[in-house]
């Protein structure tokens, strides 16, 4: 069985990357990672010890369009059996372009390898729910939810080619770039605090912050909070907003309504704070603690301060 | 300015998510269906917004049954200016894609919007999909689009970051939060909408690529273990040593 595996390579490689790869190598048979980006060769090669055999990197196309990505991506695709992206911004819009272009089934926002009778489960209903999709073609498109396979390290050696094959100019042209600066990108992040209106107000943020940088975590928030314009809109989570699935999330001053819920009910472990001990998070949660989060928190702050120092 | 908007039906977000007996349909029994908020709030918000400040005529498209007029009506009544179905069971994306593009294909449409997902599937691939069917720039996950002339300008979600991007029509966009805000139709709105033309086509013949084989509901968690607030030692003990999460 060929795989093939698609990743965007510049600056340093995602965990994403290792995710698609490792999640090719144990679909079995071969992974040829196709690359477009401008990370060098050897930084590419440790794809090896995820399980790719060979990479090629494309170092004519370096943006993000996904047209002349696609276009390049048919070129080589002869013969694979399945074609693995991330389900990030980029899968999102190469992946359902290609499945049109070679006529292949797409299974998107698979969270596991596949069933015995060839399904795939995905993420349905914002995480309510799971659905097993079957391709009705033999050659089949997936797209793998960020943190839902760990990637493991197999340790093989691979081959990395650099081609230059220009498939033209991208229609879509790129007029700048904003990046919000040293902050952990919510769908990637492992660990998430968030919070909601039980905060009172955005001045009451520092502590959660605190939280945050003693665990090294992102900060994420309810709908009505990136509303009101307590915090930036790419924090809020749900069903409407962003959806992930870290290791670890915890909610404060969050009372875990259903359209909440949806977005982040795939986090591994949920610890809820919250003095209203009927609030439906609690029934959601791992562990909880019924407080006051203005005393609360700054306790937690402290007790994780402490234990990051012996550990 | 020709703007066609793809409106597709969800379960009102409070639904309770249930599976018929042998899992393998979405139980509808006391289900209340709106439209999509990505479709309404975003897509469509932003294509009325067009219509007033520059002028448009705004098509809406539904690939469903009878009872998806429903939320088309409701399309209508928030100011769309005609609507189209696509008479059969949306059952696969690939399907759906390819029935709008051949509706779309020799109208002449200058803008294609659709919502970032549907939230009953979540799939995200209807517009990359009908934008390959009909060799147009695909815009993903746009949270704002500006119209001048026969230009677009969008700001779009990459990596950890946004990019503002420049784009010609003829082109499709999918929508996200921060496009536009929800709008409630007013009576004019809804007396309007029960005249406007709701034109119901045939589909043509068209492969299914995917079929879903089951659907299950997640395995409930085994019950919360509460810990003293004053405790937070044994809290962070607990997330290292039993969940082992940090
Ligand atoms: C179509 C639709 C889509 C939606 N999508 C989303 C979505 O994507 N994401 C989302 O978050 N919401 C979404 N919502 C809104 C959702 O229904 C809730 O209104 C929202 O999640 C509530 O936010 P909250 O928990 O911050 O505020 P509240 O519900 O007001 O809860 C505040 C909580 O803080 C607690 N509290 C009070 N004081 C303290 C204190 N001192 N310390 C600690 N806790 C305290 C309270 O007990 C309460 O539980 C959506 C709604 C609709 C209709
Ligand atoms: N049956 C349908 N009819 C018309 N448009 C649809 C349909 N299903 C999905 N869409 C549109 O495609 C977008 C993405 O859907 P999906 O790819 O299913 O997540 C939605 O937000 C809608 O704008």
């Amino acid at each position: 069985m060929k795989n093939i595996v698609y990743i965007q390579a510049n600056g340093t490689l995602p965990k994403a990357a290792f995710e698609v790869v490792s999640y090719a190598h144990q679909l079995g048979g071969t992974v040829t990672v196709l690359a477009t980006g401008s990370l060098n060769s050897d930084a590419l090669s440790v794809l090896g010890s995820y399980g790719a055999n060979e990479v090629i990197v494309n170092r004519a196309i370096t943006g993000n369009d996904d047209q002349t990505i696609a276009a390049w991506l048919a070129q080589h695709i002869a013969g694979a059996h399945n074609l693995v992206f991330s389900h990030d911004f980029n899968g999102k819009a190469i992946a359902p372009r290609l499945s049109v272009k070679l006529k292949a089934g797409f299974i998107s926002g698979a969270v596991a390898l596949p069933e015995a009778d060839g399904s795939i489960k995905v993420n349905v209903f914002s995480g309510k729910a799971f659905g097993y999709v079957k391709s009705n073609t033999a050659q089949r498109i997936i797209s793998l939810l960020p943190n839902s396979v760990a990637p493991s390290m197999t340790g093989n050696a691979c081959t990395v080619q650099e081609v230059n094959e220009s498939m033209g100019d991208s229609r879509i042209k790129v007029l700048s770039v904003k990046k919000p600066e040293g902050t952990i990108p919510l769908p990637e992040a492992e660990l998430v605090v968030s919070a909601g209106r039980g905060l009172k107000g955005p001045e009451n943020w520092g502590m959660i912050e605190d939280l945050a940088n003693a665990l090294g975590a992102a900060t994420a928030c309810s709908r009505p909070v990136a509303d009101i314009g307590w915090r930036p809109h790419h924090e809020h989570v749900g069903q409407t907003g962003v959806a992930i699935r870290p290791n670890l999330y915890i909610a404060v001053g969050i009372s875990g309504a259903i359209q909440h819920l949806a977005g982040v009910n795939g986090s591994k472990v949920i610890v809820v704070i919250n003095p209203d001990s009927e609030a439906p998070f609690f029934k959601a949660a791992d562990y909880g603690v019924v407080g006051d989060a203005f005393e609360v928190v700054p306790k937690l702050v402290e007790a994780v301060k402490k234990f990051r120092a012996n550990s | 300015m020709k703007i066609l908007v793809c409106i597709s039906k969800a379960p009102d977000t409070t639904s309770k998510i249930a599976f018929t007996q042998d899992n393998s349909r979405f139980d509808e029994n006391g289900v209340q269906y709106i439209v999509n908020p990505y479709d309404e709030w975003y897509a469509l918000v932003r294509a009325l917004e067009i219509k007033e400040s520059s002028g448009a005529e705004v098509t809406i498209i539904t690939v469903g049954t009878t009872s998806d007029e429903a939320i088309m009506r409701k399309a209508l009544a928030i100011g769309a200016d005609e609507a189209v179905r696509i008479d059969s069971e949306p059952n696969d994306a690939y399907f759906v894609a390819t029935a709008i593009a051949d509706y779309a294909k020799d109208k002449s449409f200058d803008l294609v919007l659709t919502g970032k997902e549907t939230i009953n599937f979540n799939g995200s691939q209807l517009g990359g999909m009908i934008a390959e069917a009909l060799n147009a720039p695909y815009i993903s996950i746009a949270s704002k689009l500006d119209v001048s002339g026969n230009t677009l300008t969008l700001e779009r979600e990459i990596a950890g970051g946004v990019e503002v991007v420049e784009v010609s029509l003829p082109s499709v966009v999918s929508c996200a939060k921060g496009m536009a805000e929800q709008r409630i139709p007013n009576m004019r709105g809804i007396m309007a909408a029960r005249t406007k033309p709701l034109q119901v086509l045939a589909p043509n013949k068209t492969d299914q690529l995917t079929h879903y084989v089951a659907f299950a509901s997640p395995s409930a968690k085994s019950g919360v273990k509460l810990i003293d607030p004053n405790n937070m030692d044994e809290l962070v003990s607990l997330l290292h040593n039993e969940a082992k999460v940090i």
